[in-house]
């Protein structure tokens, strides 16, 4: 596989394709300038003519090539550029497909490198091979065999054993998930726009006057009501329906030659390939709504994967929004123990609730006082700070919630770590991802006798941390963890008292 | 096989955090004082700046640079003797300690086995006393240890000593 090799030459079709919406503000501006001079058509039609060449001269100035240490891709018209990949610091391979791509039977492959650090993640991307093509590329890449030793036989291959595959009826955490609420304001942010710049009047079309109408109408509580019940009505179907897009044919499946393998998706269908070796743990991560109907996701820690960050978060989703129960299951099989997933965590005691309360309560009276001196200066009527006083009781419930979700555990080689209420995360990170140690102590913190301890990893979030746990403890866990990295640096209470 | 973490206080004293060895130089103490004054000064020259370009209020201007004036002189005295007692570092055989900051107070511990970079920059206001920081990185994002306020021959001591002692392990460091 040595030689340069070019993309597949269906890609002749589908680059014009991705052009053109492109060059499009270019093109509009070529048709109203030659519109002047009599002839707009033809020169929107030379515009289009140049998109497409240039969209098809990608595919013959791009060329790859796959050596036994190194993957190469040469691009550029005018300027030729040359990415190369050392084999050995490939993490995920990642093979996705749009609708059109689909159709054409041609896939776009990242080859990620584990940078996390930035932007870009120093990938190479080939957009795009045809799908068979791609599917090999990708099991040479990850299920690299040395070189075969000459007697040895070939080992059998083992079938990749599933691990999770998506349930129809998990699309009823769809809902809850609130994906659709970016979607649908992206939406109406447009069709408002477009309404505003052609001029149309909503006002003409009847079914649109008398909702208007009618909620004009109605009494203001009632408007109220109305409009929130219509908002979370089309919000719930357009993240019903994100669900399904993004999630249909969920399959997670585990290579016995050391990758994990997820599939999904409908129009766009996408396959995440990560080395085990990469993975230093999973998060079980339940937002607020998914947590009320007892959903929860499993997210990868890997090195390589960056988690959070929109599309980045597909690379390392290892489940989408399914019953807590499932997430646990598959992410004991992940990580391969049980017990880290379901231990019972020691909790932080009366002091980190203090703090929990207190820092809520400031933040409600902080909140408050702005508001009430935002009225008093500005003349805004009463029921902003109204309305924020009454704000108490939520502040209240948050901090019970965030202290009841405060919790660690050393399980057998992994640190367990869960916090947040919003969004409440139990992290999984194994011993021998942990890098260091930062010991955080805030004024206050030293005052309570607490202290933020905080694992550093490459994985994932980059950091883990056990929030207001006590300094001794804080110190037993990180011996537990990492033992002999603190040992140097402590003293026992006989020594102290001596010096 | 697992092992939980419900753990009760052992009978045996529990062990405490002794601060990493070394202090950084007395002269930092200046440093920072020079450095959080630099800060304050561009805040008064905003409110000079303001009163002379829009007038009036004389009586609300001069109590508020005398507030500015009254709140630098605190940050410039309370803050550097509080750094000076809290930051410090450690080279051990096998890891890297350092403690710093005042109100917020962070150690970090990273062994040596997985140091990626050692770096040290000087600032013009750090040349000017005399000064360098070491950056000491890992390959997580979270975890770069940070010596600030050594003179300058020990941060040049300290990168070489770091660096040798790092590539005397092996490995990517992830």
């Amino acid at each position: 596989m040595s030689d340069w090799q070019r993309l597949s030459r269906r890609m002749l079709l589908i680059h014009p394709v991705q052009e053109i919406p492109r060059a499009l503000p270019a093109l509009l501006g070529v048709a109203l300038a030659g519109s002047r001079s009599g002839n707009g058509g033809l020169w929107a039609l030379v515009g289009v003519g140049i998109a497409v060449g240039l969209g098809m001269m990608r595919w013959f100035t791009t060329t790859y090539r796959v050596t036994e240490d190194r993957v190469e891709v040469r691009q550029g018209l005018f300027r030729r550029r040359l990415l190369a990949v050392s084999r050995d610091r490939i993490r995920t391979v990642d093979v996705t497909a749009h609708a059109f791509h689909r159709l054409l039977g041609v896939t776009r492959v990242t080859i990620g490198t584990g940078r996390s650090d930035r932007e870009g993640g120093g990938s190479v991307r080939l957009d795009g091979l045809d799908a068979r093509v791609a599917a090999r590329l990708r099991d040479d890449l990850l299920h690299r065999t040395p070189a075969p030793a000459p007697s040895a036989a070939p080992a059998p291959a083992t079938p990749p054993t599933e691990i999770a595959r998506l349930d129809s009826r998990w699309v009823r955490y769809g809902p809850f998930t609130l994906s659709g609420v970016v979607a649908v304001g992206v939406v109406a942010g447009f069709a408002a726009n477009f309404i505003n710049e052609a001029n149309l009047d909503p006002r003409q079309y009847g079914v649109l006057r008398d909702a208007a109408d009618q909620v004009r109408d109605a009494p203001l509580v009632l408007a109220i009501v109305e409009v929130l019940v219509v908002a979370m009505v089309v919000v719930a179907i357009a993240s019903t329906v994100g669900y399904v897009l993004a999630f249909w044919g969920f399959r997670l499946t585990r290579d016995p030659r050391g990758t994990l393998h997820v599939t999904r998706g409908l129009l766009t269908t996408r396959a995440t390939t990560i080395e085990e070796r990469r993975l230093h743990g999973v998060e079980i991560s339940e937002p607020l709504l998914l947590r009320a109907v007892r959903g929860a996701r499993c997210i990868a820690i890997a090195t390589g994967l960056r988690v959070g960050r929109g599309a980045e978060r597909g690379g390392s989703l290892l489940l989408p929004p399914a019953p807590v129960a499932e997430a646990r299951r598959v992410g004991a099989a992940i990580v391969r123990a049980t017990a880290p997933l379901e231990c019972p965590l020691a909790s932080h005691g009366p002091r980190a609730r203090t703090r929990r309360f207190t820092r809520a309560l400031m933040g409600w009276a902080a909140l408050v006082v702005v508001v009430a001196a935002a009225s008093a200066l500005f003349g805004w009527p009463g029921w902003p700070w109204q309305a924020a006083l009454a704000l108490l009781p939520f502040a209240l419930a948050l901090a019970a919630d965030r202290y009841r979700s405060l919790g660690h555990a050393v399980s057998g080689d992994r640190l367990v770590a869960r916090a947040g209420s919003l969004v409440r995360r139990r992290s999984v990170l194994a011993h021998d991802g942990i890098i260091g140690w930062n010991i955080t102590r805030t004024l206050f913190q030293r005052r309570a006798g607490l202290t933020t301890l905080t694992a550093t990893t490459a994985a994932g979030h980059q950091h883990y941390d056990v929030q207001d746990v006590a300094l001794a403890e804080a110190l037993r866990v990180a011996e537990a963890a990492t033992p002999g990295l603190l040992t140097p640096f402590l003293e026992t209470g006989a020594a102290r008292r001596a010096a | 096989m697992t092992r939980h973490s419900n753990w009760h206080p052992p009978a045996v004293p529990s062990p405490a955090l002794r601060p990493p060895a070394h202090r950084v130089s007395r002269t930092a103490i200046r440093y920072w004082a020079a450095r959080a004054l630099g800060g304050w000064l561009v805040i008064a020259a905003a409110q000079v700046g303001w009163w002379i370009a829009a007038g009036g209020h004389t009586g609300l201007r001069i109590a508020g640079l005398a507030a500015t004036v009254a709140l630098a002189a605190a940050h410039a005295i309370v803050m550097p003797q509080w750094r000076y007692r809290v930051h410090r570092w450690e080279v051990a055989p096998q890891a890297v300690y350092t403690r710093a900051g005042w109100l917020r107070q962070e150690s970090r511990i990273a062994p040596i086995s997985r140091i990626q970079t050692v770096d040290s920059e000087r600032g013009p206001l750090e040349q000017i006393f005399g000064l360098a920081n070491v950056t000491v990185t890992t390959a997580s994002a979270a975890g770069p240890l940070e010596i600030d306020g050594l003179d300058y021959a020990t941060a040049l001591r300290l990168v070489d000593e770091l660096t040798t002692a790092a590539q005397a392990t092996r490995g990517d460091a992830t």
